[in-house]
């Protein structure tokens, strides 16, 4: 199998800012000199549904979305969907999630329960998890709207193929101006907290 | 200079290129982006138009004047131009024309999963497909040679999976620009009465004869040949899945899908000791290499629905099984799609689902609605059919279904295929009432414009359709309009309606709410006094991902007195997500839903 080929899946709940952050990893590496590719899906499941985006990089990709259990990094934006995608994972995978809880609607009906210990559940299947309070950080970073953005920096640093300088050049390419200081220290916050 | 792009932003890159000037398309998903990429080129024109069957019909009208030109559709899409489809292949084209429809397998955002390939062959069109974004830029070139060199319209055939993948492009210089336009008389081949037609008719024949010439030779019909214990001939996002899942085998890659080339076909079986044929849905090219009397294995391993990925093709290939499920403790809700906060359509589906009626729905955003909390429509087949569905239904019912039989549409796609259904009411006097859930955009692919939004693609100001003048115009006796956001206006306007006599119309006009928190100066949230709220979960039922409901147990430090003696909580509203539409507070009985102070 392509064994060179590294897959990452970004998961969360649309508005989250899932694609920007995978448009984000996918140009940084294309600027790292790897083929990359990246899929999702666009349309219907953005409206508050599941969102996904498969980001695989390599000498030569072919297929721009990962099987199941092929999976090296999954960075959940939410915490209840790291349960959902737990089975893409590759046996020694990673995990980073974002603490932040968004209902689904079955939940805010009352029908459903939304899931307590969700930490538990990943650490009992997966032994490398990072945990991220993003919210937090994009905050303190003087914008509540760039979590996606620490996300990313918390990614990075288990990216070990993009330097500092690369990330820093296609963030600034990434962003209008006036909002860019700030997405610089999120990413910077995710990535050393 | 290399980007990343999407299969569709790399279309619109490889037309403009090639010195592609005019392109017409109705939104749909996944194939809206290439013609709003298109739109941004220098030097180029490019419309939304009403429809598909229009769309088409308009490039077919700028080939003929001798343009480059290409109408951009979804794969149902298609079945709306099939009529211009099956006869321009007749006619031929003048200058290029492309057709590009985008299939959607696994339905990701679509009412079906139809094989678009099929088309190819019905109409006798040549098809292509593309499998990456690379690819998709080239293509789209090779599209409009193959088009002007056998005077034929030409299929680009994508996939959701290549139209929103992104991948590494090699960016060209587009080619000078000539203009070739000039009025053309051809009578013979442009008029298709049937005394020309059938000669025509001849000609697609003999096109088809070169064509199967051509693909003979199509570099991108290749061979790839390494261990030959198997071969897969695969064409499209599914060579790219297989070569992920077996690298080592032999391929034959088809970029032609439409005609297949049977002497290649035939090499290639003869090189390989087992044969296999990867293609998600139809078994489009196994049964014509079957027909060639080639042993080939197919759709008795492969799925017949549904996407593929690199897991699906191993699994069948080696008869092991996907399921990789992870066993968790408890069940992990459901997250489907919902109508934003604000969005106009709750307020009218809450009235809606209260109305004891059936209602005959369409195709958009609104049709979320469906599910619960709402529960506000009952069917939804295609663009348009609420109307006629409705009608349909309220003759057959006849006294029965008095007041009984409502039909919602969005704006958009009234203008697409909503306005002969609703002349056919009044035509043939029936008692539906439509609502044109009129939110001023064409919301659900992503904000288009549309023929009543006054302002085109390309962002000129125009002339901005009236629905109330329209449906007069057909003869709706009774047109109103109503704020879907005022519950009590909206429900007096809808019971007045029902209890009438003949066919009318009622347009429920607020605007979408991505629009709204644009336009709009400062929105106010609103928030619930924890004191007031008893409880009741009216609030809830409205299904607005702002409102949620929280036990007493989980508010930490603050303490409430009960209201009843069953209250286990209280609503709760966020107030980053709530965009000040106030449905929930008219819904709220004991007033404790208020503005955020």
């Amino acid at each position: 199998m392509s064994s060179s080929t590294q897959s990452i899946l970004l998961a969360g709940v649309g508005g989250q800012g899932i694609l920007r952050a995978s448009d984000i990893l996918s140009l940084a590496l294309m600027e790292a000199g790897f083929d990359a590719k990246k899929s999702e899906v666009h349309g219907m499941a953005q409206r508050g549904g599941c969102v996904t985006s498969h980001v695989r990089y390599g000498t030569k990709v072919y297929s721009p979305i990962a099987k199941k259990r092929d999976i090296n990094i999954l960075l959940s934006f939410e915490i209840m969907e790291t349960l959902r995608y737990l089975d893409y994972l590759k046996p020694g995978g990673r995990v980073i999630l974002n603490v932040a809880e968004i209902y689904p609607p079955a939940v805010n009906l009352g029908e459903a329960r939304y899931p307590s210990d969700v930490i538990a559940m990943v650490k009992n299947h997966v032994n490398n998890v990072k945990i991220v309070n993003a919210s937090e950080l994009a905050d303190k970073a003087g914008n509540s709207r760039t979590a996606n953005i620490v996300l990313l920096g918390a990614l990075s640093s288990l990216v070990t193929e993009i330097n500092a300088d690369c990330w820093e050049r296609v963030l600034r390419s990434s962003f209008p101006k006036k909002v860019v200081k700030a997405n610089l220290a999120a990413f910077e916050l995710g990535r050393n907290p | 200079m290399k980007a990343l792009m999407s299969g569709n932003e790399a279309i619109a890159r490889g037309a403009y290129e090639y010195g592609v000037t005019f392109a017409s398309a109705y939104p749909g998903t996944p194939s809206t982006e290439i013609t709003e990429e298109f739109s941004k080129y220098d030097g180029v024109y490019a419309e939304w138009s009403p429809n598909e069957k229009v769309a088409l019909e308009v490039s077919i009208g700028a080939a003929i004047a001798g343009t480059k030109s290409m109408a951009v559709m979804k794969h149902v899409g298609v079945n709306v131009a099939a009529d211009p489809l099956f006869t321009v292949s007749y006619t031929g084209t003048n200058g290029g024309l492309v057709i590009i429809t985008a299939d959607d397998p696994s339905l990701h955002s679509s009412q079906n999963e139809q094989d678009n390939r099929n088309y190819a062959r019905f109409a006798k069109i040549p098809m292509i497909e593309p499998a990456d974004s690379q690819e998709a830029k080239e293509y789209i070139k090779l599209a409009f040679q193959i088009s002007e060199t056998f005077d034929t319209p030409v299929f680009l055939r994508s996939t959701t999976r290549v139209s929103h993948s992104k991948s590494v492009v090699n960016l060209d210089e587009p080619s000078p620009r000539k203009d070739t336009t000039e009025i053309r008389h051809n009578r013979d081949k442009y008029v298709m009465v049937p005394a020309k037609a059938r000669l025509r008719r001849v000609e697609v024949e003999k096109r088809m004869e070169k064509l199967k010439e051509f693909a003979e030779t199509f570099p991108e019909n290749r061979i790839e040949l390494n261990n030959t214990d198997v071969g897969i001939i695969t064409a499209g996002m599914c060579y790219n899945y297989a070569k992920d899942a077996f690298p080592d085998y032999s391929y034959l890659k088809l970029g032609m899908v439409n005609p297949l080339p049977v002497k290649l076909i035939r090499e290639f079986a003869a090189k390989v000791k087992k044969l296999y044929v990867v293609e998600e849905l139809d078994p489009f090219i196994e049964d014509q290499v079957r027909a060639l009397g080639i042993d080939v294995v197919g759709k008795e391993i492969f799925p017949y629905t549904n996407e593929f990925d690199p897991g699906v093709i191993e699994a069948s290939m080696t008869g092991g099984s996907p399921d990789t499920a992870v066993e968790l403790p408890i069940p992990i809700p459901i997250r489907p799609p919902n109508l934003c906060p604000g969005c106009p359509h709750r307020g009218l589906f809450y009235v809606l689902g209260k109305m004891n009626a059936f209602v005959s729905g369409d195709i958009g955003c609104y049709t979320l609605s469906f599910m619960k909390p709402l529960e506000g429509i009952d069917s939804c087949v295609c663009m348009g059919a609420s109307i006629g569905m409705a009608h349909g239904m309220s003759k057959a019912l006849g006294k029965k279904g008095k007041g009984k039989v409502i039909a919602v549409i969005g704006d958009s796609t009234f203008i697409h295929s909503g306005i002969t259904p609703l002349l056919n009411t009044v035509y043939n006097r029936s008692d539906v009432v439509t609502v044109i859930c009129d939110n001023r955009t064409t919301a659900m692919t992503g904000m288009q414009e549309h023929p009543a939004t006054g302002s085109t693609l390309q962002g000129q100001a125009t002339k901005a359709l009236d629905f109330v003048s329209l449906g007069k115009a057909l003869g709706v006796e009774s047109v109103h309009v109503v704020n879907p956001l005022d519950l009590e206006a909206t429900r007096g306007v809808m019971k007045e309606e029902l209890a009438k006599e003949g066919p009318s119309l009622v347009i429920s006009q607020s605007p979408c709410a991505l629009l709204r928190s644009k336009t709009i100066d400062e929105i106010v949230p609103l928030t619930v006094d924890p004191h007031v709220c008893t409880g009741c979960k009216v609030c809830l039922r409205l299904g607005c991902p702002a409102i949620s409901w929280k036990r007493f147990e989980d508010l930490g430090d603050l303490k409430i007195e009960k209201k009843t003696k069953k209250q286990d909580g209280i609503a709760v509203i966020d107030a980053s997500l709530c965009n000040g539409c106030t449905v929930c507070a008219q819904v709220c009985k004991f007033d404790s839903i208020r503005e955020v102070q």
